[in-house]
């Protein structure tokens, strides 16, 4: 998986309030287990939404390992962002149950509706569009996950109405 | 706390919320909230799972009453009569399969590993407790040695569930042989094969049968410590999970001198980050330690060298989660199911063009016919079956003529495809091998971590080889090419991600030679799914004008006034495929 083709825009390169206050609450209750690079990693990006580049340089000094590590981990797994994503996410499932049952349609049709490409967010910074791996609702293939609610075989001319319960 | 009548609803969250918020305040009114318990279905049911078109769900037992499309109003309605009068509401009864309910295993199932799930309320230790949960545990920590639970395995022929069919007593009598004052056992929950949802039903619905087969394998080896690695995109498993530890801990089964004997064992969540490669063992412990998840060479075996340099035992959920009812029910019990060589029963998740979709458990030896047949009802839309596939992206396809294949670990490896985890994806005249396979690559290549070679590099020429193919420019040679490529990557890679990758072109080559051919030399995809190779027309006498298919084709390549004949330009059109889908009539056809 490739992050590194995000943009790094400038504000990411300072740690705002908001972001120091959870991660040093992160640091605390977990810099002492074993491995604790991942925990404080995947908890950052649970409850930051993505691990910015000020984020990934705090991190690495507090917990004492180099920074290209960080960045190395970072990289190396798909549920990672190093940039904001919209205020919703619809991760359409590209699992092979949902492939053979017309994941691939499902993906135009979210293209035309929203007017993005695949990894791209709304100009009003309100959906950013993906593809994701099985979810694990494959008996209601085709799945979308918006957010954290799975939506299984919508007909395709309700894709639109699907969207608007999400300001 | 004993309740006359139990209700459990289902449903999209919000709606079932309110129906149960209703339902609730009702009960309430009538002076029945001591009487009568609602609960919540947590996570997807395992058969049905909540369709949009059935809307809130609602089951009442303990006479196995089926609502389905209820509104607050109809709960309150069901409150008053149904729960106060003992008079059910005919007129909200869900009718399609009346006579059968929708989560009954079907005839030739087997529930060892799914028996409480859908059952017990997986939140509660109590009802886990009261279908014997933890009596193994006890039993094995207080009247059984450690060699005595291996003698128990054996006789069972566990073997690992997470697809390689190790035998599991020898996996743990490894761990127990090596000499060291820190050991670890650690579960695989990384579920990463697409199709595939076994473990996280096991996990979300009932975590403690797995939460107890850890604890007994710690015993046996003489770990004090555990870890469970399980996918982010399970965030509701990881939920259950650290719930059910918390819960074992309060009751004194995690924790130290479990059951007052001087064992202590206690165990930790860790999640995963979407790489699939984490799912094989050692990368899954190189992700513990904090680093990136790629394989190393073995030996050293996790058993003599695992998590942070330390013997390690590691299996996979399904595999704890038999170990209970062995210790429980015998290992003569457990052998008594399935084949000569494997034994007992597998869970699998049927997917795909199959009428009955969602998870089964069945014994091994059960030919792949009574499986789409019988269990899942036959080929969607009763369609001519073409194949399954098994063992995910690693594995391979099952066509036709093995149809009466016995479903075990040695049959599925002689016809070049693998039990895996649990996938079986079952697919019609609709699908495409080239396409299928093109897709599992892509899969493969995207996930590869890179550190072999013949990995990282051949995983990517073959499917730019297999993505020509199917946009019609395949060259003769190219089907040698592949098989050529996909031997030496199983040879050179190190870990079951490289051997595995190109298991699917090949026994799709094996098994479909000539659609390969077909799309190579005639430019044909006869499954009509390689857009390269189609075209879509539209048929004027059927067409009755409504204008649907221009709406919704995303490129303005289809013309026509309203009520009248509607025209596809093939320059503009990316054959999506959008316009068939949404037609009323069934006027489009791909050629």
């Amino acid at each position: 998986m490739n992050v590194a083709t995000e943009k790094v825009s400038s504000e990411l390169l300072e740690l705002v309030p908001e972001e120091k206050l959870a991660l040093d609450r992160i640091l605390a209750e977990n810099r002492d287990r074993p491995g604790a690079t991942m925990v404080v990693l995947t908890l950052t990006q649970e409850q930051v939404g993505y691990v910015s580049p000020a984020a990934q340089r705090y991190i690495s000094q507090e917990l004492d390992v180099p920074l290209s590590h960080i960045y190395g981990v970072l990289t190396f797994y798909s549920f990672f962002r190093t940039s904001p994503i919209g205020r919703h996410k619809v991760s359409i499932c590209m699992g092979t149950a949902c492939y053979v049952r017309g994941g691939p349609t499902l993906v135009e049709k979210y293209q035309q509706v929203l007017g993005v490409k695949l990894d791209e967010t709304t100009e009003d910074n309100r959906f950013t569009l993906e593809v994701c791996r099985c979810v694990g609702a494959c008996s209601q293939a085709p799945v979308v996950m918006i957010d954290d609610d799975i939506i299984g075989r919508v007909p395709l001319q309700d894709v639109a109405k699907t969207l608007r319960g999400y300001e | 706390m004993a309740y006359r009548a139990h209700v459990i609803i289902s449903g999209t969250p919000e709606q079932a919320q309110e129906v149960k918020a209703a339902l609730m305040g009702k009960l309430d009114t009538l002076g029945l909230n001591e009487e009568i318990e609602v609960r919540e279905a947590t996570g997807l049911t395992p058969r049905s799972v909540t369709m949009a078109s059935r809307g809130v769900e609602a089951v009442v037992y303990p006479e196995v009453v089926h609502y389905a499309g209820l509104t607050p109003a109809a709960a309150e309605l069901i409150a008053e009569e149904h729960l106060l009068k003992g008079r059910p509401v005919q007129d909200l009864f869900f009718e399609e399969h009346p006579a059968e309910p929708l989560d009954a295993p079907s005839a030739k199932e087997v529930r060892v590993v799914l028996r409480n799930v859908g059952t017990i309320n997986p939140e509660s230790i109590d009802d886990y407790i009261a279908e014997d949960g933890y009596a193994a545990l006890g039993k094995a920590l207080t009247e059984m040695t450690p060699a005595e639970v291996l003698e128990v395995l054996k006789t069972s022929g566990l073997r690992g569930r997470g697809g390689a069919g190790f035998p599991t007593w020898l996996k743990w009598s490894f761990a127990r042989a090596a000499v060291s004052d820190e050991k670890y056992v650690v579960c695989n929950g990384d579920e990463g094969d697409p199709g595939a949802f076994m473990n996280r039903r096991v996990l979300e619905g009932d975590p403690h049968a797995v939460i107890e087969g850890m604890a007994i394998a710690a015993y046996v080896v003489g770990a004090q410590e555990g870890y469970f690695y399980v996918r982010a995109e399970y965030p509701i498993a990881i939920r259950t999970l650290r719930l059910a530890i918390e819960q074992a801990r309060d009751y004194g089964l995690l924790g130290k001198n479990i059951f007052g004997t001087d064992f202590s064992f206690d165990l930790e969540v860790r999640m995963g980050a979407g790489a699939f490669v984490c799912g094989e063992e050692t990368a899954l412990m190189q992700s513990i330690e904090g680093k990136r998840g790629q394989p190393r060479t073995r030996p050293p075996f996790p058993a003599t060298s695992g998590l942070w340099g330390k013997p390690t035992n590691i299996n996979n959920v399904e595999t704890y989660a038999n170990v209970p009812q062995i210790l429980l029910q015998g290992g003569e019990w457990f052998a008594s199911m399935g084949t000569e060589k494997s034994k007992g029963t597998k869970t699998f998740a049927i997917a795909g063009k199959v009428k009955r979709t969602g998870l089964i458990e069945v014994p091994l030896g059960i030919t792949v016919r009574e499986i789409v047949y019988d269990v899942g009802g036959g080929v969607l839309d009763s369609r001519p079956f073409k194949a399954v596939q098994t063992g995910g992206p690693l594995g391979g396809c099952i066509p036709e003529k093995h149809l009466d294949l016995p479903v075990d670990y040695e049959s599925l490896a002689s016809v070049g495809s693998a039990m895996g985890s649990g996938g079986f994806i079952v697919m019609d005249d609709l699908t495409c091998m080239v396409d299928m396979a093109r897709f599992f690559m892509e899969f493969a290549q995207e996930e590869s971590c890179g550190k072999c070679v013949p990995c990282r590099v051949g995983t990517r020429q073959m499917l730019e080889i297999l993505e020509s193919i199917c946009a019609g420019t395949g060259k003769p040679g190219d089907i040698e090419a592949l098989e050529k490529l996909g031997a030496s990557v199983t040879q050179g890679s190190l870990c079951g991600l490289g051997q595995g990758a190109p298991n699917p072109v090949l026994s799709m080559i094996l098994n479909f030679r000539n659609e390969y051919e077909r799309h190579i030399y005639d430019h044909k995809c006869d499954a009509k799914v390689c857009r390269a190779l189609i075209e879509f027309t539209i048929d004027p006498p059927t067409c009755i004008g409504c204008t649907r298919c221009a709406r919704n084709c995303p490129v303005d390549a289809i013309a026509g006034k309203a009520r009248e004949a509607h025209v596809i330009d093939p320059e503009i059109c990316i054959r999506c495929g959008i316009c068939a889908e949404v037609c009323p009539v069934d006027a489009v056809f791909v050629e």
